[in-house]
């Protein structure tokens, strides 16, 4: 299957910054693909070569099987931009309105879309009475428009609640679900665990991994905390048995790496008539980021 | 409707739509109706002294005031129009879609130059509706009227293209309002003050015969002035300049009325160019 956007060797650099450094990976139909990094890592140039807002300094882009863009990747390529503020004396239909005929499309589809990012009831007033996360899904409500084959999405989850943010990525998965490919950045590291295929992190400009979530578990092979509960008074006990630190009176942490984590377990069930309850805590996707993020620094 | 115009149609209405909500409409043609009603009603005494009828007088004022206040309307309601995108983050974003960097700049151009039309055609009709009803002389000046009507829009024109090429230098929109009030004095009241003081100092030398007409040529406002003035005799001798604005042809103001709008927008549109989102 062809890739719906593919990058190689892409580097950017501004008057003798490099911006990005050789950075590769691919996003395929139907791929949620998570774009990490901290402020500066690079994310947003890189989204704005994909774009071919900006030119890259070397390197092959291809986007929708075309040059970043020309009018076969614009025509099916949506974008949303950071922190987008729209014109605050025009409603949210007439904003949504002439983004549909800029498409070509019609300009009756507004409403549609508008309800499907939940603003119908606001459609009518202006943005400028808008909060942060309803001006954020009128960004939204624009990219939807023509069934973009490839979403590029700037920190789409900023500003938007929890009950918002879950609502939003409904909408991605049956995007996803009718073979959109994906690209989003995100700050927000606990909400892209659950919701995306593979996870591409940059740092300073560079590609520092690109795999699925389960596998940079393994790869970072990250410690795995063992919370154990006590039985009431047996806490001392445990620790000792267990060779584990105590926190309070009644849980005993433990950790091990992936491959001792049975061994361990056993450890636990040799000594279960202490022990009230054991939690498995993998290592969490902050960990995972900051792993590979500073990998490099060392 | 082809590829090409679609988006610059539908970037205009928007333009239109927001120029009426942000009341620019309403103080354009409110402000323009408002001077020109003045300036009928100070016209319309002198008449018999100069000779010539009441419309005359009036275009000659009105030449006057409109090569002050088209161009500020121009500029006013030009500066914002790349900075704010860029600053709202709307620019990058109307980038990915189908549409041209310069079908962006049309879009706006459009929009704000009918503003400006209405404005301009609301204040110099109602500038002839008063010289024709107190002067059944005045459809003599009506000529003259249209002349100063279209060549006031071209004016207009090439300040909402300078005002577009400062919004996309300055980027920042306090930065472009403060760029669009210099241009603004710079070439409607300071150019004309060093040229007079350049005047002055030459007590009619070389510079006063030689240079001085193309310098007057090549500022549009001066270009604007010297056209409405030298076309009509009439004009002129309500005026008062008439033996100044005799030395130019009218010909040669008239081609730098034409060349300007041009020139300005292709400015423009190679200063988006440059923008990066």
């Amino acid at each position: 299957m062809m890739n719906s956007l593919t990058l190689s060797h892409v580097t950017k650099r501004y008057d003798g910054v490099t911006a990005l450094d050789a950075v590769g990976f691919t996003v395929a139909p139907g791929e949620r693909v998570a774009l990490l990094g901290h402020n500066g890592a690079g994310k947003s140039t890189l989204m704005k070569i994909i774009l071919g807002l900006i030119p890259a300094t070397s390197g092959q882009i291809e986007v929708l099987g075309a040059a970043p863009g020309s009018p076969s990747a614009r025509e099916g390529t949506a974008y949303l931009p950071e922190n987008v503020a729209f014109h605050p004396a025009l409603t949210g239909l007439e904003q949504i309105r002439l983004y549909l005929r800029l498409r070509g499309c019609d300009p009756a589809q507004a409403m549609d879309l508008l309800s499907r990012v939940g603003l119908d009831d606001a459609a009518r007033r202006r943005i400028g009475t808008y909060s942060k996360g309803m001006r954020q899904r009128v960004g939204l409500a624009q990219a939807l428009i023509g069934q973009p084959r490839l979403l590029i999405l700037d920190e789409p989850t900023s500003g938007l609640d929890p009950v918002s943010r879950r609502e939003f990525y409904a909408i991605l998965d049956s995007l996803a679900a009718e073979g959109a490919a994906i690209l989003l950045s995100s700050h927000a590291l606990t909400e892209v665990e659950a919701r995306t295929d593979r996870i591409v992190i940059l740092s300073q400009g560079r590609l520092m991994a690109n795999d699925s979530l389960s596998a940079l578990r393994r790869r970072a092979a990250l410690p795995i905390r063992l919370q154990v509960s006590a039985r009431p008074g047996a806490a001392d006990r445990v620790a000792a048995q267990l060779s584990g630190g105590r926190r309070n009176g009644v849980m005993v942490d433990l950790t091990c790496a992936h491959d001792e984590k049975l061994t361990r377990l056993g450890d636990i069930a040799a000594i279960q008539d202490l022990i009230d309850d054991v939690e498995i805590i993998p290592p969490s996707l902050e960990d995972l980021y900051s792993h590979f993020s500073r990998r490099d620094d060392q | 409707m082809t590829a090409l115009l679609r988006p610059v149609a539908a970037l205009g209405a928007t333009e239109f739509r927001i120029a009426l909500r942000n009341r620019w409409v309403t103080i354009t043609v409110a402000l323009m109706a408002l001077f020109a009603l003045v300036l009928s009603a100070a016209g319309s005494a002198p008449t018999g002294d100069v000779g010539v009828d009441a419309l005359s007088v009036t275009v000659a004022s009105l030449t006057s005031l409109g090569v002050y206040l088209v161009p500020l309307m121009a500029l006013l309601m030009a500066f914002d129009a790349v900075a704010g995108e860029v600053e709202r983050g709307t620019l990058s974003l109307t980038l990915t879609y189908p549409v041209s960097r310069s079908g962006i700049l049309l879009g706006k151009f459009a929009a704000h130059l009918a503003v400006l039309t209405i404005a301009v055609g609301v204040g110099y009709g109602l500038a002839a509706i008063t010289a024709l009803a107190t002067d059944p002389e005045a459809v003599t000046g009506l000529p003259a009227l249209l002349r100063l009507f279209w060549s006031s829009i071209l004016l207009g024109a090439v300040f909402l293209a300078l005002g577009y090429a400062l919004s996309s230098i300055a980027r920042r929109p306090g930065t472009a309002a403060g760029l669009a009030i210099g241009v603004w004095l710079a070439l409607v009241v300071l150019y004309d003050l060093g040229l007079l003081a350049a005047v002055v100092a030459d007590g009619g030398g070389v510079f006063t015969s030689r240079a001085l007409p193309w310098l007057l040529l090549a500022n549009p406002a001066d270009a604007f002035r010297l056209y409405n003035l030298a076309a009509s005799e009439a004009t002129a001798a309500a005026s008062g300049l008439g033996g100044a604005a005799q030395t130019i042809p009218a010909a040669h103001a008239l081609i730098s009325v034409l060349l300007w709008p041009l020139a300005a927008f292709g400015l423009a549109a190679a200063a988006l160019r440059r923008v990066t989102p």
